[in-house]
């Protein structure tokens, strides 16, 4: 049976327990997401705002406190399908450091398909592709702990990979890494749903990552408050800044063109497309 | 002239030397900064910037050349390492995960506690770098661990300004934190430089960072490569590229507006210096056309 629908959460609620009398605070509110088979979705927030708490739902990592999340058709709440759901949907993390749990690169890719009980020959081939797709095949006898940091996440990634998940939820993946180190990063996420129409959701609060997205969700408060294609979503200077994001500055740019007498559309996602503008407004 | 607060000179460092594993970090870098001013570091991973800073207050020592502070060579006793520890404060990468006390207060005042001053001056200092940090007073007595990691962040930072460093090094100051907590933590930094008059060292791989402070230094390889001002720098971009570093995206779309032909200046790297230099083009064409 195939899915349309990724992930669907219905009116998600959930707080963390206090410990105490205190009253919890809602960390999530009546969060209504659909994200599509194979679609790239970015999900940006300030610090605070939910955004990772929502990724955590999509493999059971965390369980709702008040409405559902579906992940291939499955709820999370049903005990019996969490192991299915968390081999449909992987997870990679902020800090690579974290993520690595063998000597030997190639030992740590295999980890996860060996704890699904693959077979050995089976392990080999995704350990092998799944290395080759992040491009750290001659690495694999590599020790991991020597890699860059760019490095030691393509690893965590490869990980991910040779569980063939449908989906890989990836939170704040670039926030430890160097320019170059995010750049590979970006461009791997890019090549899964192109190359093998992986489903991709991207937490981040670089405005600039979302750029590729197929479509952006907002978050603010525990609450979705934005949710369009990246051009649309770019275009609200104003209504994002008082939300504590930046736009890109290929963006403020222009709007600051526009508050100087330009009348520039401000869709432009690339420094090449802002250029671009800018030049035919001065033609 | 003033003489510098901070001196590096001809200064070398080789890890491991004599094994197998041996590379050379630094290779006769010559670097001075003085009083005031706010600088940035940039480079890429492993280009040596890391090794530099902690050269800054003795944490590691030259294999070859010398670190003066205040003109006083640090490495010469036990006693200008110790000055030189209290006087050049580290905060280091995801500076929140070395806190460790019960309290915010607690872990505020373990650095001038290490330097020995009584109870009043530690408990005056404390309450000064919370208030540089922008940690409320109530916050002095709850646990780090129940702060958020931008609060975590600026305490921890505040743990380092108690010691009331003449020279702030920061190392990824901003790494992780979203763009509103990246403003309060750069405005922070330069509130503590506006009262102290200390000086300011930022290291970092963003270039929009690089761009907010006076002066930047780009070392690759282990040397520096590039020192000036963000304007000289930024408009040596394809020297920068090749060093596996960008410019900012402004840059680059000035860069791109100058390549198709348009008489634009180099080095801009602001949205505000863009702004006023095509505004300024679009009058001057605009002018140009009614005189014809």
């Amino acid at each position: 049976m195939t899915h349309d629908i990724a992930i669907k959460t219905e009116d998600l609620m959930f707080f963390y327990a206090t410990g105490d009398d205190t009253p919890p605070r809602e960390i999530l509110k009546d969060v209504d997401l659909e994200i599509r088979s194979g679609e790239f979705v970015a999900v940006i927030g300030h610090n605070g705002s939910g955004k990772s708490t929502v990724a955590k739902h999509m493999n059971a990592l965390l369980l709702p406190k008040g409405g559902s999340v579906r992940v291939f058709g499955l709820d999370t709440a049903d005990e019996d399908a969490t192991l299915d759901i968390r081999r449909q949907v992987g997870m990679v993390f902020q800090n690579p450091d974290n993520q690595i749990v063998s000597n030997v690169v190639e030992e740590d890719v295999a980890f996860a398909p060996e704890n699904l009980g693959v077979p050995p020959e089976e392990i080999r081939r995704r350990v092998d592709k799944a290395l080759e797709t992040v491009g750290m095949e001659e690495y694999k006898e590599h020790t991991p702990h020597l890699l860059s940091g760019g490095q030691k996440q393509r690893v965590a990634i490869a990980g991910v990979l040779a569980m063939n998940p449908k989906c890989i939820v990836f939170d704040e993946p670039t926030a430890m890494l160097d320019p170059v180190g995010r750049s590979e990063v970006l461009r791997i996420i890019d090549a899964l749903r192109k190359k093998y129409g992986t489903t991709v959701v991207l937490i981040t609060h670089h405005m600039e990552e979302a750029v590729a997205a197929d479509r952006i969700i907002v978050m603010s408060d525990g609450r979705v408050v934005m949710e369009g294609p990246p051009r649309a979503i770019f275009t609200r200077v104003e209504e994002l800044r008082a939300l504590g994001l930046a736009v890109p500055d290929t963006t403020y740019l222009l709007w600051e063109l526009n508050k100087s007498g330009f009348s520039l559309p401000l869709d432009a996602l690339t420094t090449e497309e802002c250029a671009e503008t800018i030049y035919r407004s001065l033609q | 002239m003033a003489k510098p607060i901070l001196k590096i000179e001809a200064l070398t460092h080789v890890y491991s030397q004599g094994t197998p594993f041996e590379k050379t970090a630094l290779d006769g870098v010559d670097l001075s900064i003085d009083r005031g001013e706010i600088i940035s570091i940039v480079g890429h991973t492993g280009s040596g910037k890391s090794t530099l800073i902690q050269h800054f207050n003795g944490l590691i020592k030259p294999t070859a050349g010398a670190v003066y502070f205040d003109g006083e060579d640090i490495n010469a006793s036990k006693e200008s390492v110790k000055k030189a520890r209290s006087k050049v404060g580290l905060v280091f990468q995801y500076p929140e995960y070395q806190l460790f006390e019960e309290t915010v207060y607690k872990d505020i005042a373990f650095g001038p506690g290490n330097m020995g001053l009584d109870k009043d001056d530690i408990d005056v200092r404390v309450r000064e770098a919370a208030r540089f940090v922008g940690i409320p007073a109530e916050k002095l007595d709850v646990s780090p661990f129940d702060l958020s990691g931008g609060e975590k962040r600026r305490v921890a930072i505040a743990g380092v300004v108690a010691m009331l460093p003449d020279v702030l090094v920061l190392d990824e100051p901003l790494a992780g934190l979203d763009p509103g907590g990246c403003e309060d933590i750069l405005n922070n930094i330069r509130g503590y430089h506006e009262e102290t008059g200390a000086a300011i060292v930022m290291v970092t791989h963003s270039m929009e960072i690089a761009a907010t402070t006076d002066r930047i230094v780009v070392i690759d390889h282990g040397r520096i490569a590039l020192d000036g001002t963000p304007g000289d720098i930024f408009s040596r971009g394809d020297e920068l590229r090749a060093m596996g570093l960008e410019t900012p995206a402004v840059t680059k779309v000035v860069d791109r507006l100058r390549a198709m032909g348009l008489d634009l200046p180099a080095g801009i790297y602001t949205v505000r210096q863009a702004r006023e230099a095509i505004c300024a083009l679009r009058d001057g064409r605009k002018g140009g056309e009614d005189r014809a």
